[in-house]
């Protein structure tokens, strides 16, 4: 048995986070109460760090590294980055609102950060192996946020049921990972992508097998029908902090984990994941967008529409085609983006002793602060995909995608569908807008918080009228 | 039929029907106990496997550490079963249903066709052969990177679990060791002097 130490360079974004993290852990026990700022400034400083090192390291070509369980690529450095923004957005967003619910804790920012520590294992995953760590590593640190108020029930049992779901799922998507190691002799992606084209007509049974399983655990994370009671349950339970945080920046790491599974692990069964993925996103589509119009709670909303953006994501990987590929990365990362925004400015909404959890909480927000209600606008309708913003280009190019494989009746309802979805968004705008203010307390915003926001919201104005750039650093990252 | 195979089929009766005991029992302690019985099955076909580690492993792991503590939180917890059971035949035909359908997928699949032995070129090892040590030496190299994501996933749990039980709430009522230790006699005891009573008629 010869043994070469592996190369660790590729590998040191993960391993500054995973110091820093520890660093924290311990920094945060010697600070007093009012100190927690610094905990709070370091876990920003650990993000930013890890996104110039990234940047110091970035991969023009593909490196494996640690004997087949790590993959270093431009796809995995842009996701990198991205899930970065979004954690430091999502840190920003909820630093005053934990603080007025005297949740203004270390532990938050240290889970969180072990959370970006497991999403950057997924999106580095090379083997079946470290695609399920990284998997568990991020959705532990997932539970216990969401339990983080302790002093609220509906936070523990959307807790439990997020956790006891959670294990279902691992074990669904173990069973698969198990299946396929049998068929093949092998978790490294690789190896198995060539065992798959080389296996004989009777083996492939076994794989498929497998697949369904591989599918279920994926969808289940995801939240994809039918696969998705705990979605609302969860994003209404949770403390919008959390909210915001799973609402984020874990799709970007679920992107890249059907990208390294399906893509590129079982690229050859195309034509069987392809039908399971139709399943999943005809159903996602019709019921998130039908079941969101009644809800009232916009937390609760906004999670059936996340229910119906990941049936968009999915489409554009059905295409199966380097342009679909491409279609719902960039999808992906504009979701995410409008996610981050909408939570946000909900999170600003809420003030001590009271949350913003309802639709009817926007009414008249025109009159009380015009520059966020003309955001939640933008967000809004981006989301609905309404011209001219970067919601409408991101499904166009989905669309594109599938129509160019000869799916048009997927891609008519998926039209048919976003359009029925444009009412519940509207219905916001035209809440903020037309509707008198039930309240008149000031919102009151730190001045970072207005800039990011803004930042955030136009961000999506400007991505709309010129999308290309986005978009062909998504292409030139996959082709990479 | 060999001996090792008459003893694998009596161990995987047990285990199913353990397995089953599982999910049925009413009282909670005896499912706990039936998990247990499970896990040693388990362990004992993991040695007719030749896994001597694994099935070492489990037992230590499982048996002794995971399913004493888990037997100590039933019996704090006192269950009661009754409410539990409420909506189980509301949900029993689609429950049945969905399980009828995985049963005869991996009854299908998962057998001697796919995953008999001649199917993989199997390596009689000799008597003296240390799977413990082979599993070390792959453990702490070429899979040195997952063993160390295990490692940081067994850190979040323990921040997890501090974080989620570590709080002060009102009104209980808890020790404080230094002040314990600091104290001082002239705290507890106070010395009277009285002057002695007469004793009366």
């Amino acid at each position: 048995m010869n043994f070469v130490a592996p190369d660790f360079m590729p590998l040191l974004p993960e391993l500054f986070v995973l110091t820093l993290a520890c660093f924290i852990l311990v920094v945060d026990v010697f600070l007093e109460e009012r100190q927690r700022h610094i905990t709070y400034g370091l876990a920003q400083l650990t993000l930013l760090g890890a996104a110039l090192l990234t940047l110091a390291t970035y991969a023009h070509a593909p490196v494996t590294t640690m004997f087949g369980h790590y993959v270093r690529d431009a796809m995995g450095d842009v996701l990198k980055l991205c899930i970065y923004l979004a954690t430091a957005a999502v840190f920003l967003y909820s630093r005053d609102y934990l603080r007025q619910r005297d949740l203004f804790k270390g532990e938050y920012y240290v889970l969180g950060l072990f959370g970006v520590l497991g999403m950057m294992v997924m999106v580095s995953a090379h083997s079946l192996l470290t695609v399920y760590l990284g998997l568990e590593l991020l959705s532990l640190s997932l539970y216990a946020l969401v339990a983080f108020n302790r002093d609220s029930p509906t936070a523990s049992e959307a807790a439990m049921k997020y956790f006891v779901l959670g294990s279902i799922a691992s074990g669904m998507l173990l069973y698969g990972i198990s299946m396929i190691y049998g068929a093949t002799g092998s978790v490294d992606l690789q190896i198995i992508a060539d065992a798959v084209i080389a296996a004989p007509g009777t083996e492939n049974l076994v794989l498929v097998f497998g697949l369904v399983f591989l599918v279920v655990g994926l969808a289940f994370k995801l939240g994809a029908v039918p696969f998705h009671m705990w979605v609302p349950d969860v994003y209404q339970g949770a403390p919008t902090s959390v909210t915001l945080y799973i609402a984020s920046a874990p799709k970007l790491a679920a992107f890249a984990l059907l990208m390294r599974v399906l893509v590129e692990g079982l690229g050859a069964l195309q034509a069987d994941w392809q039908q399971m993925l139709i399943i999943l996103v005809v159903l996602s589509i019709v019921l998130g967008n039908l079941v969101a119009i009644v809800q009232t709670n916009i937390k609760r909303m906004l999670a059936y529409s996340t229910i119906s953006h990941v049936g968009f994501l999915l489409m554009g990987i059905l295409a199966g085609t380097p342009e679909g590929y491409a279609a719902a990365m960039f999808y992906t990362i504009v979701y995410v983006l409008m996610a981050v925004g909408a939570f946000g400015v909900v999170i600003v909404l809420s003030r001590s002793g009271f949350e913003a959890e309802n639709i009817d909480d926007f009414k008249g927000l025109n009159d009380r602060n015009p520059w966020l209600a003309f955001l939640m606008m933008v967000i809004m309708m981006s989301m609905a995909g309404v011209p001219f913003l970067v919601g409408f280009y991101a499904k166009w190019v989905v669309l594109q995608a599938i129509v160019n494989i000869g799916l048009v009746w997927l891609a008519i309802l998926g039209v048919v569908f976003s359009v029925i979805g444009a009412f519940y968004y509207l219905r916001v705008v035209r809440c903020m807008y037309f509707d008198r203010p039930e309240q008149s307390e000031p919102i009151q915003m730190k001045l970072d918080t207005e800039i990011a926001i803004s930042a955030n919201g136009l961000l999506l104005v400007a991505l709309g009228l010129y999308p290309t750039a986005l978009m062909t650093w998504c292409a030139l990252a996959l082709s990479g | 039929m060999g001996f090792d195979k008459f003893l694998f089929y009596v161990f995987a009766l047990i285990l199913l029907f353990a397995a089953v005991r599982v999910i049925t029992a009413r009282n909670p302690i005896h499912a706990a106990l039936f998990l247990v019985l499970a896990f040693f099955t388990s362990a004992a076909l993991w040695l007719l496997l030749e896994a001597e580690f694994l099935a070492i492993t489990l037992v230590l792991v499982y048996v002794g550490a995971v399913m004493v503590l888990f037997l100590f939180v039933v019996m704090m917890l006192d269950i009661n079963v009754a409410p539990v059971r409420g909506s189980f035949s509301k949900y029993l035909p689609i429950g049945a249903a969905v399980a009828l359908v995985i049963f005869i997928e991996m009854a299908l699949i998962v057998g001697s066709s796919y995953f008999g032995g001649e199917q993989y070129n199997l390596v009689r090892q000799a008597a003296d052969h240390s799977n413990t040590r082979e599993l070390g030496r792959v453990l702490y190299t070429f899979y040195v990177y997952p063993f160390e994501i295990a490692a940081v996933i067994l850190l979040v749990a323990i921040i997890a679990a501090i974080s989620l039980t570590m709080r002060q709430r009102e009104g209980t009522k808890t020790q404080n060791p230094g002040q314990q230790v600091r104290v001082s006699r002239d705290d507890r005891v106070r010395l009277v002097r009285m002057a002695s009573e007469k004793k009366k008629k």
